[in-house]
């Protein structure tokens, strides 16, 4: 498949939230210290977990009404996503707003645990099981609970909230629709397609049931936080994170036209899905960065999952690429959080960009199942 | 087919008005509730004939609502939402493709509507007995035990939410990253816009696009129950979806999916295929009034309908038929005839409106798929499928709802979807440019 780049895309607006604090600023501070990231051992034990810093919701989401129709991964999403508005500075322009579109990418939302234990107690002794569960969940699911946990919600959300009604879609599917989200973004403003566009993911890590997701399969790291690169096979494994991440991306000329500084370029997102055999990954990745057009990159932000040898080849791919290439796990810095990962890697990349410390920053991503991605950022 | 017909003069036979590549497509794929494949489906839909009835899935005893559209001859095991998804999108697309003829080894990118995936009952009570512990209360750190004894790793990539679309694109050996998205009820729809949109980037000549949804299950059903969103007519489970009547009172849940294959009109010429039609135009817009319902004014159902016309390059007087959204709720049905209206004045009482979600339900994910291909079928036949029900009409409405199977020349239709959150999106689907 061709990869045409068409018009410039700077990105305007960047708006990021986890445990490293909120806002730009903090992430930049906490990039520079190369400080372990706070981590919860306890709450979740024996998985640790690195929590949001509390967040005064009202900042963002004024209407308690709002904040009480979501569930904490859409509450993080939406005030990310008011954050990038802000940085913008577009959060009060209704017009600017009205065009914008959104991709999110979104797992699922937060289940009531409460509700589900009672239920699979009661299951237990029910003389008609199917009939009690239906009894159970019709009484005691609140109704408005699946609009907080339908994937497309985060986007309805910030629609609703921030007035950004353009039109959203919502890509699902873990690492990869974190890449595909930003590589689709940029496209449909690079071609013409469209001029604005926001484009992010959140992830609330703090959850009993993503562990219950992740156990199976061996794929959760515990019991104490360790460096990514640091763990090795047989005890190794990702430590959720909660996060989110939104940039608004415009067309060059749009931005340059309204007068809104470019705080960086992204350019065109190369990524793939190669079947996974040893090596695989690597190539893939090798290949990605060529074709990405990777230079002389200042750093590289790796959104290795901590599954030590998809990090291993990981590093050997982009070893083989840009040999002496300075690389960094975001994992240290924010832990995994999922489908966020490979845009907050991305506005990672925009902030160093535009506080001056780097020229060229490459993202990559390695799904844990699947998918690969190179993402290439260049100051403006 | 559009070979013998002149093209519009502003569209040569490979370029839109606007300079782009023509979309077409080339190959179809269905299954529903009515059964498997074009042919199948059409017999049934142009009949008149429901595929809504008593469900046998799982037991629902104490539930308002006991009737769905479920695919029965289909099963998987465990028989889950994800694994049921696959299932159904794999049979529609094996017929697309092969329809196609376009080869084993898929030219371009997959696009996939898929429900939002997550452990079910069953699963969390077999987590749940492996624990162990009988006395005490069930919490998730139990589950998150019996996780641990390895015995359930298979289940990970049944419920993460990249896995249809992988297996799918293993399949079809489709190239790079499929795409795997959720715009709530018009999914669909969006899955195809995406591959219109990659096609005319040119980014890639052919894009396979699909919708899919097998998630009636107890959990899924109970939701929407909560939400006062489906029909508790039950009985008889085929009278109960009745888009546009008066009486109507809810939508019916449906299964099944669709498969499109869609290529630039140049390459679809180039290797001779037989061209079913062209999608001429997408549009979409967003809502921010709500989580559950449309902007009073009808403004972005409007704005979704003007912009997929604008897209097209087609004023409202080219459209010859709507397939409707046209879910059999009160509000849906209420807010898209308004937006009919206001979209196409007074024409609107002669323009042929049909609702398939009176004889399938409405199958969520699906629907914008299976509707777009029910719409091809629709062009290619010159017969528009009736929208079953329609005993008593709700006059407020002032549409001409199409109840007994029309024979008519179709040559554009307008394919309506609208979702949860604000998402509007809408085709415009014709037999030439």
């Amino acid at each position: 498949m061709s990869r045409r780049t068409g018009r410039d895309v700077v990105v305007t607006g960047i708006g990021l939230v986890s445990c490293a604090g909120e806002g730009v600023e903090a992430h930049l501070s906490a990039f520079a210290s190369g400080e372990a990231p706070r981590t919860d051992a306890e709450t979740f034990a024996p998985y640790p977990v690195h929590p949001v810093v509390p967040l005064t919701l009202d900042a963002q989401i004024p209407k308690k009404s709002d904040q009480r129709q979501m569930e904490p991964w859409q509450r993080l999403g939406v005030y990310a996503a008011g954050l990038a508005l802000d940085s913008a500075g577009v959060k009060g322009d209704a017009a600017f707003k009205s065009a914008l579109q959104l991709v999110v990418a979104a797992g699922g939302g937060e289940r009531d645990y409460a509700v589900d234990g009672a239920i699979l107690s009661g299951l237990r002794e029910a003389g008609d099981p199917g009939a009690f569960l239906n009894e159970r969940l019709l009484n005691d699911l609140r109704p408005t609970l699946f609009l907080a946990q339908l994937s497309n919600l985060l986007a309805g959300n910030i629609s609703i909230v921030h007035g950004v009604t353009g039109a959203s879609r919502t890509f699902m599917g873990e690492e990869a629709c974190g890449v595909d989200a930003l590589r689709i973004a940029h496209a449909r403003v690079a071609s013409g397609q469209i001029d604005t566009i926001m484009v992010g993911s959140s992830y609330n890590a703090e959850r009993p049931d993503v562990m219950v997701v992740h156990e199976m399969g061996g794929f959760l790291d515990k019991p104490v936080y360790r460096p990514v690169f640091e763990r090795r096979e047989d005890k190794d494994g990702f430590v959720l994170g909660s996060a989110a991440a939104f940039l608004v991306l415009e067309a060059a000329e749009h931005a340059a036209s309204r007068g809104a500084r470019a705080l960086a370029r992204l350019m065109p997102v190369a990524n793939d899905r190669v079947a996974r055999r040893p090596g695989s990954v690597s190539e893939s990745l090798t290949r990605l960065i060529g074709e990405a057009g990777v230079e002389r990159p200042d750093v590289v932000l790796s959104g290795a999952t901590g599954i030590a040898d998809l990090a291993a080849e990981e590093v050997a791919g982009i070893q083989a690429a840009l040999p002496g290439a300075e690389i960094r796990a975001t994992g240290d810095l924010v832990g995994h959080p999922m489908e966020v990962a490979a845009p907050f890697g991305a506005a990672l990349a925009a902030a160093l960009c535009a506080a001056g410390s780097a020229g060229e920053v490459v993202v990559t991503s390695v799904g844990h199942r699947r998918g690969e991605g190179v993402i290439r950022v260049l100051a403006a | 087919m559009a070979e013998s017909r002149s093209s519009s003069p502003r569209s040569s036979s490979t370029h839109d008005g606007q300079g782009r590549p023509l979309v077409a497509v080339t190959g179809l794929g269905i299954v529903t509730s009515l059964g498997q494949g074009a042919a199948a489906n059409w017999e049934a839909l142009t009949a008149g004939r429901s595929g809504i009835r008593a469900i046998r899935r799982f037991p629902t005893e104490g539930l308002r609502t006991r009737i769905a559209g479920t695919v029965d001859f289909l099963d998987t095991d465990p028989l889950v939402a994800p694994l049921l998804s696959e299932r159904f999108a794999t049979v529609a697309a094996e017929e697309a493709v092969a329809q196609s003829g376009i080869g084993a080894s898929f030219p371009g990118a997959l696009f996939v509507a898929v429900p939002p995936v997550e452990m079910e009952w069953p699963q969390r009570e077999a987590l749940a007995a492996a624990a162990g512990s009988n006395d005490g209360a069930i919490t998730y750190s139990a589950l998150q035990r019996a996780a641990a004894s390895r015995r359930f790793d298979g289940w990970h990539d049944v419920f993460i939410f990249g896995t249809v679309a992988d297996r799918l694109a293993d399949r079809f050996a489709t190239k790079g990253s499929p795409i795997s998205l959720s715009t709530a009820c018009s999914s669909g729809a969006t899955a195809i816009q995406l591959g219109v949109e990659a096609i005319r980037r040119g980014e890639m000549d052919a894009a396979l696009c699909i919708g899919t949804d097998g998630s009636v299950n107890p959990e899924s059903l109970i939701r929407f129950s909560l939400l006062s969103a489906l029909s508790t007519q039950n009985d008889p489970p085929e009278a109960a979806s009745k888009p546009f009547s008066k009486n109507r009172d809810g939508f019916v849940m449906g299964e099944g999916a669709a498969a499109l294959v869609l290529e630039s009109a140049e390459s679809a010429r180039a290797r001779g295929a037989t061209i079913l039609g062209y999608v001429l135009g997408c549009g979409e817009k967003g809502d921010g009034f709500h989580r559950t319902r449309s902007s009073p004014d009808g403004a972005p159902v409007i704005a979704a309908m003007r912009a997929a016309l604008d897209d097209a390059g087609l004023g409202p007087e080219a459209i010859d038929h709507v397939n409707a959204h046209g879910t059999s709720t009160p509000e849906n049905d209420k807010m898209e005839a308004l937006g009919c209206s206001a979209v196409f004045g007074e024409r609107v009482a002669r323009l042929p409106i049909s609702s398939n979600k009176s004889m399938i339900g409405h199958t969520l994910t699906a629907a914008g798929a299976i509707e777009a291909v029910v719409s091809l079928l629709t062009i290619r036949h010159g017969r528009i499928p009736p929208t079953i029900n329609y005993a008593v009409p709700d006059p407020a409405l002032m549409l001409d709802v199409v109840d007994k199977t029309r024979d008519v020349r179709v040559s554009r239709v307008l394919s309506n979807s609208f979702g949860f959150g604000g998402q509007n999106t809408c085709l415009v689907l014709g037999d030439e440019p």
